[in-house]
């Protein structure tokens, strides 16, 4: 499973130039795919607006290389979940990361996605990373388009981090576990408990 | 006050209960027994024809001592007149009443809707079950009194609840309209479908 090629035994120079070999692959690969990624939008709200003005030209994120914006998770690489979602829209945003080919990120937009926001409530996930895993989170309520342009150019530098080499630095399938869960269930209750002003809020009955 | 309200005494007597003019609309209660033959009139008598069931929905009160209504709002095109009809159901016993669908086509997803909300079984619906919750929903009727805010199971339980829901079984077969063409479909989504706890398929082999 692991790729990792043990280096330590190797003495001297070849070291050295593995090394460096192994560096410059990262560089080509990183370099292509950290410019070249190709958004999944999967808007439910009002984060869905500030992302299409993100796309649009003021904004213009092809810049940073989105310039296509893929519709279906079979050509994308980014998930860009831009507001809340409700748990009967939780298989449907897991199987669309599932669809999604790997190398594949996660970049949770806005306060709803991320934490579940001001929705505390029956019907709502308290934060996507529950269900798939997320590599940018942007806060915002919604998050200006600069802040998701500033999410997008953090996703760029953490991609540009990774290694082909170091299985460490490189995240592999986070299937769900045979309970049908990304996490404990003890992590998932600890994430979604209340915070800020939802504490206030008291379970009726 | 409606004249409406003077001609439902005159033909149903002691059927009809309080009427109250509240800022210019008329609400008037009726006896629960009695509730379709009232609406039909409503709907089919010359000099009412409510023709349009604008909403129906439901109130339970904070004071338990109140009873919970259901509210038909109701609107004749023709006349310009509006009526809100409320049927008064003890909380405690049985949630019943019968269903204004077959007087009004438009009342199947909104008595699904209270059904889904509040748990209000519609006699003489052709197709009661939930329709903003998924159907396999088994917490309770989130807007009644005593269901707590964030729902009665653990968060864990609910993601994983939801992660195990079949995102494609939230519609019936009609709702699709690919029940015409069924045999069409590629073998393996036929299979789920007949396999599927979604209704039964018309025409099929």
């Amino acid at each position: 499973m692991k790729h990792v090629i043990e280096t330590k035994e190797v003495a001297g120079s070849p070291n050295f130039q593995l090394t460096r070999f192994q560096q410059l692959v990262d560089w080509a690969v990183n370099s292509s795919r950290a410019n070249s990624l190709w958004p999944m939008p999967f808007g439910t709200a009002c984060c869905a607006i500030e992302f299409m003005a993100t796309a649009a030209s003021r904004y213009d994120f092809a810049r940073f290389g989105m310039e296509r914006q893929a519709f279906s998770p079979r050509q994308a690489d980014v998930l860009i979940c831009a507001g809340r979602l409700p748990f009967k829209l939780a298989p449907v945003i897991r199987r669309i990361y599932d669809q999604m080919p790997q190398p594949k990120w996660v970049i949770s937009m806005g306060a709803c996605a991320s934490t579940g926001g001001i929705f505390d409530n029956y019907a709502m996930v308290q934060g996507i990373d529950t269900i798939i895993p997320v590599d940018v989170y942007v806060p915002g309520c919604p998050p200006r388009p600069e802040g998701l342009l500033y999410g997008v150019l953090l996703l760029h530098k953490k991609i540009k981090g990774e290694s082909l080499f170091d299985a460490v630095r490189r995240r592999d399938e986070q299937p769900l576990d045979e309970r049908g869960l990304r996490l404990p269930p003890e992590q998932i209750d600890e994430i979604s408990e209340p915070f800020g002003n939802s504490i206030h809020q008291f379970r009726s009955a | 006050m409606n004249p409406s309200v003077d001609a439902l005494r005159a033909t149903f007597g002691d059927a009809i209960g309080r009427a109250a003019d509240v800022c210019g609309d008329t609400i008037v209660s009726v006896r629960r027994e009695r509730l379709y033959e009232i609406m039909k009139w409503l709907r089919a008598t010359p000099g009412q024809r409510y023709d349009y069931l604008v909403d129906v929905t439901a109130v339970e009160y904070r004071d338990r001592e109140r009873p919970l209504e259901v509210v038909y709002f109701l609107r004749s095109l023709e006349r310009r007149a509006d009526l809100r009809v409320k049927v008064e159901l003890d909380p405690t016993g049985d949630l019943t009443v019968d269903s204004v669908t077959p007087v009004w086509a438009g009342g199947n997803w909104l008595e699904r809707e209270v059904y889904d909300m509040f748990g209000i079984t519609f006699r003489g619906h052709p197709d009661l079950r939930r329709i903003l919750m998924w159907e396999t929903y088994a917490e309770g009727y989130p807007l009644r009194k005593d269901f707590p805010l964030r729902g009665r199971f653990s968060r864990a339980e609910q993601v994983r609840q939801a992660l195990n829901a079949n995102p494609e079984a939230h519609y019936s077969m009609e709702e699709l309209s690919i029940a015409e063409a069924y045999t069409e479909l590629p073998a393996d989504m036929r299979e789920r479908l007949r396999k599927g706890e979604r209704g039964k398929i018309p025409h099929s082999e």
